[in-house]
């Protein structure tokens, strides 16, 4: 692979305005005396709770077991007492149900899993077993358990570590690839082992260099590959970036494995060798805590069930009153509505948007300049499926693709008429897979 | 002059000829429908509201004609309608108990926490991105998506809350598939007293976010004539619709949230500003 940047067609530019963050090492949080640790942190099935209000557990103890393939378990972030299982503020501004730990301060280790330290002569069973027990998901903001990625039905060439993180605003990976980066290129090699390959290649966008540096000096001891990549958003989405690295296209409901591609996070790669080489499960993350308002920006290393509300304190508070609050990056976060909700697995930023920048437009009549059908990254028509959803003929712009969406919201950052285009896709997508699941049930 | 006449005289035998063509397929090909089909489209109200699960009041007549449903599915028409139907065709239809629709919220935009929201103004897309704009997560949001679908005009939003008014209801059961939260019922038109909330949570979790929430405190249960009128379900109280209460029973009752109202005076606004 040559070292020119690589890239995909499409895309926007925002301004990144990492600089906020990205010069600030990974800081420890202080120890709290409550975590609120919500149940269902993953894509799929939520975890079947085993514990009840008033048991005692010790940090990485399990608090609830995985409910099927497709779910992983979850494990209590510091020892402690269960002091309340109830609804909670979630992610989506919807409450969910809740585990309250109670924290006894000593923060002391349970009966942890056995630590693998003899990995590359271990069957490659095992250590996917291991990605499972340890509760490990996509932690770049999907939460996709990795243990299902990892057992692809068709066969695979090529495993792909995402670095790109291409959301402008986050640091937390590029924060990890630099302190970390043992740990980064250790956990792409044992995933690489689990899908019996020799080699790995880790993409990350040519705006970090010293992360690519800093991956580069391990890469021969590993025998991995780092490419950077060109800097343009979405490059961290997993269709595009397997385009960047390897040319291939992901056929339109098709899964990166259909062309013999894995992506996993960075940060879920350095989860992986924490819960192989130590046997910690995952119960902390790498955050960035950022926006203009706040007084001190900067990147935490959070327990899960960490108030949102804490890890603002924690960042100096905020100097000007901020308009919004985002989970994630400012492209894909969610707004959120309170300050109740608390770090999971997937929470790679917590933003704050100030009143400048959060100024609300009215959405306009589409002028027909096609710079949203430039900027989609997927090849679809946001105008034309637009239309589509305003006249809710959904069958129309499950036609025109709709569902190929990968909601990355470049098209609603282009769109000199301020339409809220990603919003309709979402509303189409909704409609047309509860319309198929109607269907199926008939 | 002659090519005027020739070409005068060419049109009109073409056209008697093409007219003898005309006429003879469309004997030839007829078509044959029951006119009773079309007595009946016209004896129907004519809105192609949907609300009798057929395309429209045409395809609806069709369906009376063949006997398979009665007139009397019709939500629209009144009684005397369907039995007039039923006496044109020298059938028998059953009497139907009219039904109206209940939005089961009370929370208007002076009455439950809000965040602030700048998406599209449509329900059904508000759901998508942040499970709506109101504090609540059960309750109505107030973007009038049952408005637009009603083809009546039935449903007024107002104060952010949808308010159906039952004196223009038909209970069609067009809204009740387009409330993404699934607030929308269909009820006895006799029945008045319904209680406008739809949260399963406690009422201290209600409270907080709602001044109209039915708290389940019991009073309209106990101040009831029979114990079975008003059911409590977890921490919501609902009308028992088969063994239903007096209109009497709001005034009794005097619910503290106002959460129980006559669907009557709910319609006229007269609850507004009422819970403190």
């Amino acid at each position: 692979m040559s070292d020119k940047p690589r890239k995909f067609k499409g895309g926007v530019h925002p301004n990144d305005s990492k600089a906020l963050s990205a010069g600030k090492p990974v800081q420890d949080a202080p120890l709290l005396d409550k975590y609120t640790v919500i149940i269902h942190q993953n894509i799929g099935a939520p975890p079947e709770l085993v514990v009840k209000k008033g048991d005692v557990v010790k940090k990485g103890d399990l608090l609830a077991k995985a409910s099927g393939f497709v779910s992983v378990p979850l494990h209590a972030p510091t020892s402690g007492t269960v002091s309340l299982i109830d609804k909670c503020p979630g992610p989506a501004c919807v409450s969910v149900p809740a585990v309250t730990i109670t924290a006894d301060g000593e923060d002391a280790w349970g009966d942890c899993l056995e630590p693998i330290p003899d990995w590359p002569n271990t069957d490659p069973a095992i250590l996917k077993q291991r990605v499972a027990d340890a509760g490990i998901v996509g932690m770049g903001g999907a939460g996709f358990p990795s243990h299902v990625k990892l057992s692809p039905t068709k066969p695979i060439d090529t495993l792909i570590l995402n670095g790109a993180e291409c959301e402008p605003y986050l640091t937390a990976d590029h924060r990890l690839m630099l302190e970390q980066a043992e740990d980064v290129v250790l956990g792409a090699a044992i995933l690489a082992r689990i899908l019996g390959l020799k080699t790995a290649v880790i993409g990350v966008e040519e705006n970090k260099p010293d992360a690519i540096a800093e991956l580069k000096k391990l890469a021969g001891k590993y025998n991995v590959t780092v490419q950077s990549l060109h800097v343009n958003y979405p490059q961290g989405a997993e269709k595009q970036l397997i385009y960047a690295l390897t040319g291939r296209e992901v056929p339109i409901g098709g899964l990166p494995m259909d062309v013999g591609c894995v992506v996993q996070n960075v940060a879920s790669a350095a989860a992986v060798a924490e819960a192989v080489l130590n046997g910690h499960p995952s119960i902390e993350r790498i955050t960035t805590v950022t926006g203009e308002p706040l007084v001190n920006p900067g990147n935490w290393r959070f327990r899960l069930g960490t108030p949102v509300s804490k890890a603002i304190e924690m960042a100096g508070g905020v100097s000007v009153q901020p308009a919004k609050l985002l989970l994630g990056g400012p492209m894909m976060g969610f707004a959120q509505n309170t300050l109740d909700v608390t770090v999971m697995k997937n929470t790679s930023g917590i933003l704050l948007i100030p009143v400048e920048t959060a100024s609300q437009y009215t959405a306009e009549p589409c002028i027909r300049c096609g710079r949203c059908v430039e900027a989609c990254p997927m090849d679809i028509l946001p105008a034309t499926i637009s239309q589509a959803v305003e006249n809710e003929r959904f069958d129309w712009a499950a036609q025109l693709n709709v569902l190929a969406c990968i909601e990355c919201g470049s098209c609603s950052y282009i769109c000199p008429s301020h339409r809220p285009l990603n919003q309709q896709f979402k509303r189409a997508k909704a409609e047309i897979m509860a319309a198929r699941r109607k269907q199926q049930k008939k | 002059m002659t090519i005027i006449i020739t070409s005068l005289l060419f049109a009109a035998i073409l056209g008697a000829l093409l007219a003898l063509i005309i006429g003879a397929a469309a004997k030839a090909f007829a078509v044959e429908i029951d006119p009773r089909i079309e007595t009946v489209t016209d004896m129907l109200p004519g809105a192609n509201c949907g609300g009798c699960g057929y395309a429209g009041c045409a395809d609806f007549a069709k369906a009376i004609v063949g006997e398979t449903v009665p007139p009397t599915q019709c939500p629209v028409s009144s009684p005397e309608d369907a039995r007039r139907i039923a006496e044109y065709l020298g059938i028998t239809a059953e009497e139907k108990e009219k039904a109206v629709a209940v939005v089961r919220c009370s929370g208007g935009r002076s009455t439950t926490l809000r965040s602030p929201y700048n998406g599209i103004t449509d329900c059904r897309s508000a759901v998508v991105v942040a499970g709506g704009a109101k504090g609540c997560d059960y309750g109505c949001i107030g973007f009038g998506s049952c408005a637009r679908a009603c083809p009546f005009g039935a449903i007024e939003i107002r104060d952010g809350l949808a308010v159906v008014h039952p004196d223009l209801c038909v209970g069609c059961g067009k809204c009740v598939d387009t409330c993404p939260k699934n607030l929308i019922v269909l009820v006895p038109a006799f029945v008045d007293v319904h209680v406008y909330c739809n949260s399963p949570e406690k009422g201290p979790v209600k409270r907080k976010v709602c001044k109209t929430a039915c708290i389940a405190c019991r009073k309209c249960v106990k101040a009831a004539d029979s114990a079975e009128q008003m059911n409590i379900k977890g921490f919501l109280v609902e009308t028992n619709y088969s063994n239903p209460p007096l209109p009497d029973l709001v005034e009794k009752a005097g619910c503290p949230t106002t959460a129980l109202r006559q669907a009557s005076r709910h319609a006229a606004g007269e609850y507004e500003g009422v819970s403190k």
